[in-house]
């Protein structure tokens, strides 16, 4: 059996990409796949857990999280391609209108 | 059915509201003057249902619904029909149906026709709730919405800044009169437990010991707000700034039917009075004061209209003489025989100013007899009328005030209203001879555009001019037990009915001087007294005769002689600008100090600063809305990373 931390550690590990993916990328493809990069180390997280808790809640969460990041998808593609028709860009720091 | 009188009128301003200008402008005069109409056939309804009850039964009364009841304070809308609201409520629907009638041909060519008779309706509307209520809080609703109306009517030609300025001084010089009512009001409301007519006066002689302070006080107080809408001193000055509205709305409101409101509350409340011997005596002097005061001003005014306003002043002081010496049907009597004449020279003159294309000058009239027959014909039964020659109207009315003042012993009071009649008759007969008869001095234009008025306008006058010549016959003096007009009156004022029972037994002697005085004086003094009062009333005709057509340089004459006197009474003795001194214009420097300090240092102040504040603030804050989402994603890592360690470390 696979000690706890393993799957913990690449968890972290995972997630620090995506966060780190999401604050230095400028392309929002990029900083929506980072994003999606966390959301599957916090999967991978549930899992570990599920597995060593002997529960099959965690897995359960996994799945929802997983219909939710398909809608979220589904949603922030759309905006990124509209986002693109606007602008001919994906590049988040052109669309800087909102600053104070 | 009672409420249908005043709802009628009130039907016409929702009708013509909704309707707005597709009435056009004949279907607004049918319907403004069919309305009225109606209100007053169902009026004669109701008072001839009043006279066929027992003389003790006299009183219609209709509640309406519960308008408020809050603990022992109950209101409802009530209305009341006794033998002094149906003479008012005949006045009010009567007249004012006339003057609809002649509003049709004078404002005919007015571009705001309908907003006119919008007015005049819910004015009329008012004016019956006033009249017809059964307690002092539906009454007060009546009195502020003819307050309001005429304020409307006063400024209708609003553009023009003195008609409007005009309207200003009307209500705001009534609203001190208000106030006085609505003081008057509560401390009856305090004292008596109740605003209901019949009960505030059945309780009154038992709450309030004759003569007490808080009765002599309320009593002021409402005839406070008396003077304030009958426009007696020293509230007079907005009436004769009144007349900048159009010459029905003076006719109507102006006098014969709003000013008249004030008579009547305090001929309502004569139960009230009558507890107070002091206020009565007030009543009688500021009357008396009022009617010679305010004849002297007309003496020397060229305006046609300000003549007849100020005539007005002086015969609502005749009326509340009548009511402060104890003879209130004499009042209401004049009262009456006041809205037919008096509403008939308004019409007139305001036929004359028609007719001069708008010219109101009395220098630059003269001759207009032949000219305009009707309007002659009528004007001068008016003025003979007021003018106090029998057997027209004024003479029985007038008299019957006079009689009153001298049977009841206030020979001074009668004295002055001798002095008065004789002014009376002269300035109306200088009016008349300036505007009628003599050479013609009007202008080339006016002269041009010459033309009598159309029947819509003539026909009301010659009705008027009628009820003028035949109105007081119905008052003749020298009756056993009283004239018919005197005997209807009797179960409101004799202090036997509506709740008063007992007063004259308490009071012996306010039951006396309640009590129509006429058998304390004997024939023959009656009779020297009434021709004392046509003499005078002939020497003033033929001063004005003298002075304005026979000799007119004599006039020209006098006024240089007395130049200061003549100075006096054209600026009207500078009450106005007494007033101003010492009233208007320091309320307005106060006004300006608070508006500089109060408002705009401490209350604009603080809203500024609270703006200023913010926004000094938000000058820092904005900073951090870079609009790179790069920024707003490290903020938010930076957050979640703070809100770990937080939780990490606990």
């Amino acid at each position: 059996m696979i000690p706890l931390a393993w799957p913990l550690l690449l968890s972290a590990f995972l997630f620090t990409v995506g966060v780190i993916g999401v604050l230095v990328r400028r392309n929002a493809i990029v900083i929506f796949m980072s994003v999606e990069l966390m959301l599957n180390a916090a999967n991978l997280a549930f899992v570990a857990f599920a597995r060593q808790m002997n529960s099959i809640d965690g897995q359960v969460f996994v799945f929802f999280v997983m219909t939710v990041a398909a809608a979220e998808v589904a949603v922030g593609l759309a905006i990124i391609v509209n986002l693109f028709r606007l602008r001919e860009s994906v590049m988040v720091d052109e669309a800087n209108l909102l600053k104070g | 059915m009672l409420a249908l009188i005043p709802a009628l009128p009130l039907l016409g301003v929702a009708i013509s509201l909704v309707l707005g200008d597709r009435l056009g402008k004949r279907g607004t005069a049918w319907l403004a003057c069919g309305v009225i109409g109606a209100a007053f056939a169902l009026a004669v309804r109701a008072v001839v249902q009043l006279a066929a009850l027992p003389i003790d039964e006299r009183a219609i009364h209709e509640t309406l619904y519960s308008w408020m009841r809050v603990g022992d304070f109950s209101i409802d809308v009530a209305l009341l029909l006794d033998p002094l609201s149906a003479v008012m409520v005949l006045v009010v629907t009567g007249v004012g149906f006339l003057i609809h009638v002649y509003s049709t041909g004078y404002m005919a060519h007015d571009p705001s026709f309908r907003r006119f008779f919008l007015y005049l309706n819910l004015f009329m509307f008012a004016m019956l709730t006033l009249v017809l209520a059964d307690n002092f809080l539906v009454m007060f609703v009546g009195w502020e919405g003819v307050g309001l109306c005429s304020y409307l009517l006063i400024g209708f030609w609003y553009v023009k800044p003195s008609a409007a300025e005009a309207g200003k001084k009307a209500f705001i010089v009534n609203r001190i009169g208000d106030f006085g009512f609505i003081l008057g009001m509560l401390t009856l409301f305090a004292f008596g437990g109740s605003l209901q007519y019949e009960r505030l006066f059945a309780v009154a002689p038992h709450v309030f010991a004759l003569g007490s302070a808080t009765i002599t006080v309320a009593t002021l107080l409402l005839f406070l707000g008396a003077t304030g809408k009958s426009a007696q001193l020293p509230l007079y000055t907005w009436l004769p700034d009144a007349m900048e509205g159009p010459t029905p709305v003076s006719a109507l409101i102006h006098a014969a039917t709003m000013v008249t409101a004030g008579v009547y509350m305090v001929a309502r409340c004569h139960g009230l009075f009558e507890l107070a011997p002091v206020s009565l005596e007030v009543v009688a002097i500021v009357g008396a004061a009022t009617a010679l005061f305010a004849a002297t001003i007309g003496l020397a005014q060229n305006d046609i209209k300000r003549v007849l306003a100020y005539s007005t002043v002086s015969q609502l002081g005749y009326m509340f003489m009548a009511l402060g010496v104890g003879a209130f049907s004499a009042g209401v009597f004049h009262l009456m025989t006041h809205a037919f004449f008096k509403a008939l020279l308004f019409l007139g003159a305001g036929s004359v100013i028609h007719a001069l294309s708008d010219e109101q000058d009395l220098r630059r009239m003269g001759g207009l007899a032949s000219r305009l027959p009707w309007t002659h014909r009528t004007m001068l039964a008016g003025t003979i009328a007021i003018a106090g020659i029998p057997p027209l109207a004024g003479f029985f009315s007038k008299d019957e005030i006079l009689h009153g003042a001298f049977a009841s012993g206030h020979y001074g009071v009668w004295a002055v209203g001798l002095v008065g009649a004789m002014l009376t008759a002269f300035y109306m007969f200088r009016l008349y001879l300036l505007a009628f008869r003599g050479p013609s001095r009007l202008t080339h234009e006016a002269e041009h555009h010459l033309h009598e008025s159309p029947p819509a306008m003539i026909i009301p006058l010659v009705v008027l001019a009628i009820l003028s010549v035949v109105g007081g016959w119905i008052g003749p003096p020298m009756m056993e037990g009283g004239n018919a007009f005197h005997r209807w009156l009797e179960p409101v004022f004799s202090s036997g009915m509506h709740g008063i029972a007992g007063t004259a037994g308490a009071h012996p002697a306010t039951g006396a001087m309640a009590g129509h005085a006429a058998h304390e004086v004997s024939r023959g003094t009656e009779i020297i007294l009434m021709a004392l009062s046509v003499g005078v009333a002939m020497i003033g005709i033929f001063m004005a005769f003298r002075l304005y057509l026979i000799k007119p340089s004599l006039a020209t004459a006098l006024q240089q002689r007395f130049a200061g006197i003549h100075r006096a009474l054209l600026n009207k003795y500078w009450v106005d600008e007494v007033y101003d001194a010492i009233a208007v214009r320091p309320i307005h420097r106060a006004s300006l100090a608070f508006w500089k300090f109060w408002d705009e240092k401490i209350v604009d102040g603080i809203v500024n600063g609270v703006g200023y504040t913010l926004e000094g603030v938000s000058a820092v804050m904005r900073l951090f809305q870079t609009g790179f989402v790069g920024t707003y994603a490290l903020f938010f890592t930076m957050g979640v990373l703070a809100l770990f360690l937080y939780f990490a470390r606990h």
